[in-house]
């Protein structure tokens, strides 16, 4: 039923000629025999399970750790389309750290009537402890993941900003070395943009929002929750190449206002953490009094101003979804530019006339949970069917306030191997951004695949897999 | 280094070691087993190598009657058993994805290709024929291990918590397998004096410490005595699973990484004494004070030992 619906095809134009950014690569895959890709593939699944690259699934307790599938055909991107996109997140993550320090000091968005003061005082996101703080650089948002998806030759949208702790750039790095392994011989035809310098960047900007700039020797390290997270291979392979300690809550204490780590000498004092734990799990005695996950003072020390926390504590708010409908005000508010980047059309089920209109076209349109993430929770309108919406209808009207609503958007596709051989399946992207002295945009990003026919859901979560983006140099 | 890398690195080594001890206990007790005897009932084959283990109570509460199959299971399979090589090979994986930043890729992939391969192990086929090959696969996964880290790890404080995990485990164990069965090495036990009714518990017990073969290189008349046999698994530095050389090692190591450090800890002085001790000792004042005695009182350093290194290092 799905599959009818149109949608743009990134490798082949309305002709089924491939476009010129493709067309190395079109006639390179129509050169190899049929088995080729099988081999590679299975090739591909071997030093991805041997290296140990996995990620957990919660409430599979037979396979906790598994492979995120990986499809061998790249996707391309030109260098004129990688500039427009790269524009369009520059832009976007600016704004959104303006708005970050704004609401957490005057408040002048509001104040300008531009966002209702309750969406963001009573939001659960929303830190009052921020309240006046000033970090680094008065940047709140370090590390972004913008969350894109393409409709149209021209046409991205931004799904969600992900500006608390984003996940999925060691797969970036790791389905480039594994391309790099399987076919060397496309990365001489292809001037492909290297993504391999991320970790390098990453820690320039995490040492550039260091606290004591003086310090020739910065002492940065990783905050994971520990080995069962489903990042964890991640927090690993990211701390392995930046060089820096891989830690978890109990390595750390603070002491008269500072944060030491407990090492086999002496304590070490610690100024920039980079954590991949969530906002409540921080510190027992300012959040969640019941997390072993963090570090009791954490918050202290950090509102002292002697280490920085990135991504800062507070930042939830600004990917929070019931803020995403306002983002383009707040583009505008900042930077007094029109947004590069489109929003999707969002309608807020709290609101009564978009839950009235979200009821009566739950079959043609996605709903998801305001605080949900990773797929679950969601209800896909055209591909449900008729009793999941029904008992969709009822989960909503018990708690609209929940929800929010988008229409269903035709995403593209990019050419895949499935059993038949090479089929078009829907992709998104997340391209990763740095910010500290400077805006870092990696070139390309996690392209997710949704591997069913058909199917809209790209996250690993629900069976989707991931490919190698290339953006393409000039 | 963080204190909890250095715990990760030790309890891998220990836990890689005691999968590989798991594995010949079992491998001796099936191959007892099978030899017509010997005074011992079959069963008594398997209560041995859970008795060694220190799981023969825990045995009977879970499972009950001491039977082949139910032991192989239970020393293989159990995840209650904190000495079945499931456990060892899971718990010595999780230290290193733990510490995945502070060993070789050689090292990871040498672990965590053992411990998938032995995830899809399904139970019901590790048949009592099956049982020895598949019990020299998980030795052969250890020495991999082991050669992976002698060959790839850099010689640092890390290599050097590997190895005192690496020989605490194996001197704890040789200790174990003497103790279980003390009283066959008591040179006056032997009434006639050639031997023969003990000849299979010492073959066994040799065999559990990979010793049978260079027992009789070390020992140029070749003879099983009580005598040589407890001497060459205690005292001779040239077995490298008798405690003297495991303290050997541990005392070289325990120096490297007071050089390491620049300080000298508690810890440090400890396997020098102990060391030293076992350098000094003489078989047969050791039988005059009493083995059994001694066992225990070598088990109980042992311990003390490991306990002062992880107070010293900060180990989480």
């Amino acid at each position: 039923m799905t599959e009818e619906r149109s949608f743009f095809n990134e490798m082949l134009d309305d002709a089924g000629n491939p476009r010129s950014s493709y067309a190395k690569l079109a006639q390179w895959l129509e050169d190899k025999p049929p088995n080729f890709l099988k081999r590679k593939s299975r090739e591909a699944e071997t030093i991805f399970r041997r290296l140990g690259i996995t990620f957990a699934v919660y409430g599979a307790e037979e396979a906790t750790e598994r492979l995120i599938p990986f499809d061998p055909i790249p996707r391309v991107i030109s260098p004129g389309e990688w500039r427009r996109l790269s524009a369009g997140i520059d832009q976007r993550v600016r704004a959104l750290n303006a708005f970050l320090h704004d609401i957490y000091h005057r408040q002048e968005i509001i104040r300008a009537g531009r966002i209702p003061a309750d969406l963001i005082l009573q939001n659960e996101a929303f830190l009052p402890e921020m309240v006046g703080h000033d970090p680094a650089r008065k940047v709140y948002a370090h590390i972004i993941g913008t969350d894109l998806v393409r409709v149209s030759e021209n046409e991205f949208y931004v799904l969600e900003d992900n500006t608390r702790t984003p996940s999925g750039v060691s797969y970036m790095m790791e389905n480039r070395e594994t391309m790099m392994r399987l076919f060397p011989e496309l990365f001489q035809t292809h001037r492909v943009a290297p993504v391999d310098r991320y970790p390098e960047l990453l820690r320039q900007t995490l040492e550039s929002v260091s606290p004591n700039q003086a310090k020739s020797d910065q002492t940065v390290v990783l905050l994971t929750p520990g080995i069962y997270n489903s990042a964890y291979f991640e927090h690993a392979f990211l701390a392995d190449s930046m060089g820096i300690e891989l830690v978890e809550g109990r390595d750390l204490f603070v002491d008269n206002g500072k944060v030491f780590m407990r090492t086999t000498r002496d304590p070490k004092q610690v100024d920039v953490i980079y954590r991949r734990i969530d906002d409540a799990f921080l510190d027992p005695l300012t959040f969640n009094a019941g997390s072993m996950l963090g570090v009791p003072g954490l918050f202290d020390a950090y509102r002292a101003g002697n280490v920085t926390i990135c991504n800062a504590p507070g930042t939830g708010i600004a990917d929070d979804k019931a803020i995403y409908a306002y983002v383009p005000d707040i583009i505008e508010f900042y930077t007094g530019q029109k947004p590069i980047l489109n929003n999707v059309p969002t309608w807020n089920c709290s609101n009564e006339d978009d839950l009235a209109y979200v009821l009566d076209n739950l079959e043609d349109i996605v709903v998801k949970e305001v605080h949900g993430s990773g797929g679950y929770g969601m209800l896909i309108g055209p591909t449900a069917s008729k009793r999941q919406i029904a008992d969709f209808r009822k989960v909503l009207m018990a708690n609209p306030t929940n929800y929010i609503a988008q229409p269903t958007l035709a995403l593209s596709a990019c050419p895949t191997h499935v059993a038949s051989g090479v089929a078009p399946r829907h992709v998104d992207l997340r391209p990763f951004v740095l910010i500290g002295d400077q805006v870092r945009i990696t070139p390309g990003g996690l392209t997710r695949v949704a591997l069913k026919r058909g199917s809209l859901v790209v996250n690993s979560s629900q069976g989707g897999g991931t490919k190698d983006t290339w953006v393409l140099e000039d | 280094m963080l204190g909890r890398t250095a715990s990760s690195l030790f309890w891998m080594s220990r836990y890689q070691e005691r999968a590989q001890n798991t594995a010949r206990l079992l491998e001796v007790a099936y191959r007892s087993a099978m030899v017509p005897n010997s005074g011992q009932s079959e069963r008594d084959e398997w209560r041995f190598a859970l008795a060694t283990a220190g799981v023969d109570y825990a045995y009977t509460e879970k499972v009950g009657d001491i039977t082949a199959r139910g032991v192989i299971n239970y020393m293989i399979f159990d995840k209650d058993n904190p000495s079945s090589v499931r456990v060892c090979l899971e718990t010595a994986r999780n230290n290193a994805r733990a510490v995945r930043t502070g060993i070789t890729s050689e090292l990871w992939e040498a672990l965590n290709t053992t411990w998938i391969e032995f995830a899809d192990v399904n139970p019901q086929s590790i048949t009592q024929e099956r049982l020895p090959d598949f019990l020299a696969w998980v030795s052969q996964r250890s020495h991999l291990f082991r050669g992976a880290l002698l060959n790839t790890m850099l010689r640092d404080d890390g290599y050097y918590f590997s190895q005192l995990g690496n020989f605490v485990e194996r001197a704890d164990n040789t200790a174990r397998v003497l103790n279980a069965q003390y009283w066959v090495l008591l040179p006056d036990n032997d009434v006639i004096g050639d031997g023969s009714m003990e000849r299979s518990q010492w073959t066994g017990i040799l065999r559990t410490l990979s010793g049978l073969r260079s027992y009789r290189f070390a020992y140029p008349d070749a003879k099983l005595k009580a005598f040589n046999i407890a001497e060459f698994l205690i005292l001779r530095k040239e077995m490298p699973r008798s405690l003297a050389h495991c303290y050997d090692w541990i005392d070289d190591t325990a120096e490297d990484l007071q050089q390491f450090y620049n300080e000298r800890k508690p810890s440090i002085d400890l396997a020098a004494a102990l060391s030293k001790e076992l350098h000094e000792a003489e078989m047969r004042d050791i039988y005059q004070s009493g083995l059994h005695d001694f066992l225990l009182d070598f088990i109980r350093k042992n311990n003390a030992f490991a306990h002062q290194l992880s107070l010293d290092y900060n180990f989480a």
